[in-house]
């Protein structure tokens, strides 16, 4: 993906052809390796949610570290280099190549409705929107609905499993990773024949994704204490919402108060404090269904 | 990497949610012990995104202009003390009057500090309620919200709401499906852990004071 980027980008030169080349990757991933000496707390791997914390937590420095390295590198170029307008066109246009994938797994959660517009999303962008590049759906009131197969396993029962940091794609559990691999099928992207167009288009939506959130991850590093944490904890929240289309059940003890006395505010409930410390009390959200 | 695509909407929501606790400018109009939770949200939501397309310097996210404003004008509206106690959760119990009262001012300042950053990222939002269900002997409810904007999908931002004598009070919020306060518990209880309450508050200073050179620099 590296390799069909940087060969796309003109102000390469020519000079370092040899380089990129030979030895251009594999040093970027040396740098990502040398950037991603992760601290991990005495304690990892306790919380139930995440046993594979220690692995976890090199996997999501060595993200860090490739992010810094080369991809968000690429989206600052990315963003100075395109005009605006173009931007939009591929981000929509990219968008645009999920809706196939998106309808289908509205249709194994039993949504027909939903997988219905989705179909005519697709329909309508790539022709009337030109390939995708202009969102007209939208415009007409077709609201577009973000599955994945993910979702799809949770809406069928499956538990999320061990939360788990996968090289490049970032957070995900077991079930989402499964669901990734067909994802990747479902791909419009993937349908492509040539090898080196696929590859381009692949490394391109890549890059203007990042693109679109380039002052967004600065926010969540000066929000967050632990930023390994404030990101896991997140995604799964996250993940449980969109199983349930933004109304998840209410959790039975949201705020793990069950165990804790506070006698003195709120509305404390009694109770002995108390033993132990494990560092994640109740707040372990639910397997989907 | 695509992990970030739920931070793009985490930060426009945080925006919202920042100028929402600088937008309640009308105590007079807005009477809350009276004001039913999703009218209140709702009122405190337009008059956010008012304020903020009006207010350069706010949309700028000049924060000191935030930070007195959050002061002077979201109290009434939020429980900060609430919100601070549930996500430091057990540790609070161990934690001194004045270890609560620094903890409280410290994580206020930190959300303020993050959040103010957010507002150049709000741009012709506007808010919606979703359906609001509750029970009328209710006193303790979560109103739904969507924020829209002519471009990308709709945001969903949620609020906790409690019923005090003082009338209702916002203590926790949720961007995208991630509510805050879960967001910080196990950060904070990791913090505890390791180095006790006095840990965490020196954590969260010295977080404000980075901050507060980051943005001076």
């Amino acid at each position: 993906m590296t390799g069909a980027m940087s060969a796309r980008w003109p102000r390469e030169a020519t000079s370092m052809r040899w380089l990129r080349r030979v030895s251009g990757v594999a040093a970027l991933v040396l740098l990502a390796f040398l950037a991603g000496c992760a601290t991990v707390p005495p304690n990892a791997g306790q919380d139930p949610r995440d046993p594979l914390e220690s692995f976890n937590r090199h996997m999501f420095e060595f993200n860090e570290g490739l992010d810094k390295v080369v991809l968000k590198p690429l989206a600052q170029a990315y963003g100075a280099v395109l005009p605006v307008p173009v931007q939009e066109c591929l981000s929509n246009a990219f968008s645009n190549m999920r809706d196939p994938s998106n309808a289908l797994n509205n249709l194994l959660q039993g949504k027909g409705g939903e997988a219905a517009s989705d179909v005519c999303r697709f329909a309508i962008n790539t022709t009337v929107g030109l390939l995708g590049c202009f969102d007209v759906a939208s415009r007409m009131g077709l609201e577009k609905h973000r599955e994945d197969f993910g979702q799809t396993l949770a809406v069928w029962g499956v538990g999320n499993g061990p939360f788990v940091v996968l090289p490049l794609f970032g957070p995900s559990t077991i079930r989402d990773t499964a669901g990734l691999g067909v994802e990747s099928v479902l791909d419009v992207n993937f349908w492509i024949n040539n090898v080196s167009v696929r590859n381009t288009i692949f490394a391109v939506r890549t890059v203007s994704f990042r693109h679109e959130l380039l002052n967004a991850d600065d926010l969540i590093s000066e929000a967050a204490l632990d930023k390994y944490t404030f990101i896991r904890d997140g995604y799964l929240q996250r993940r449980r919402n969109l199983v349930y289309d933004g109304n998840p059940p209410p959790e039975k003890d949201p705020y793990g108060e069950e165990d804790e006395p506070n006698a003195d505010e709120g509305k404390g409930r009694p109770g002995p404090p108390a033993a132990g410390s494990d560092v994640n009390p109740s707040s372990v959200p639910k397997p989907a269904q | 990497m695509f992990h970030l695509k739920m931070i793009k909407s985490l930060v426009i929501g945080a925006a919202l949610l920042a100028a929402g606790a600088v937008s309640a400018q009308a105590p007079v109009a807005m009477p809350s012990a009276a004001v039913a939770p999703d009218v209140l949200v709702r009122d405190l939501s337009n008059e956010v995104l008012a304020t903020i397309k009006a207010d350069k310097a706010l949309a700028s996210g000049d924060v000191n202009r935030v930070q007195k404003l959050v002061d002077e004008k979201v109290l009434p509206y939020v429980d900060f003390g609430k919100m601070t106690r549930l996500a430091v959760g057990r540790g609070w119990r161990q934690a001194t009057p004045e270890q609560r009262a620094a903890l409280t001012r410290e994580f206020r300042t930190l959300l303020v500090w993050t959040y103010s950053g957010a507002l150049s990222q709000v741009t012709d939002h506007q808010v919606q309620l979703r359906p609001f269900r509750a029970q009328p002997g209710d006193t303790d409810v979560v109103v739904r919200t969507s924020v829209v904007a002519s471009r990308g999908d709709p945001i969903q931002l949620d609020y906790r709401l409690e019923k005090t004598e003082a009338g209702w009070k916002i203590y926790d919020v949720n961007i995208i499906g991630v509510w805050l306060v879960e967001n910080y518990r196990t950060q904070f209880a990791s913090q505890i852990n390791a180095s006790g309450v006095d840990g965490l508050i020196k954590t969260l200073t010295d977080r404000n004071k980075q901050l507060e050179q980051g943005k001076k620099a």
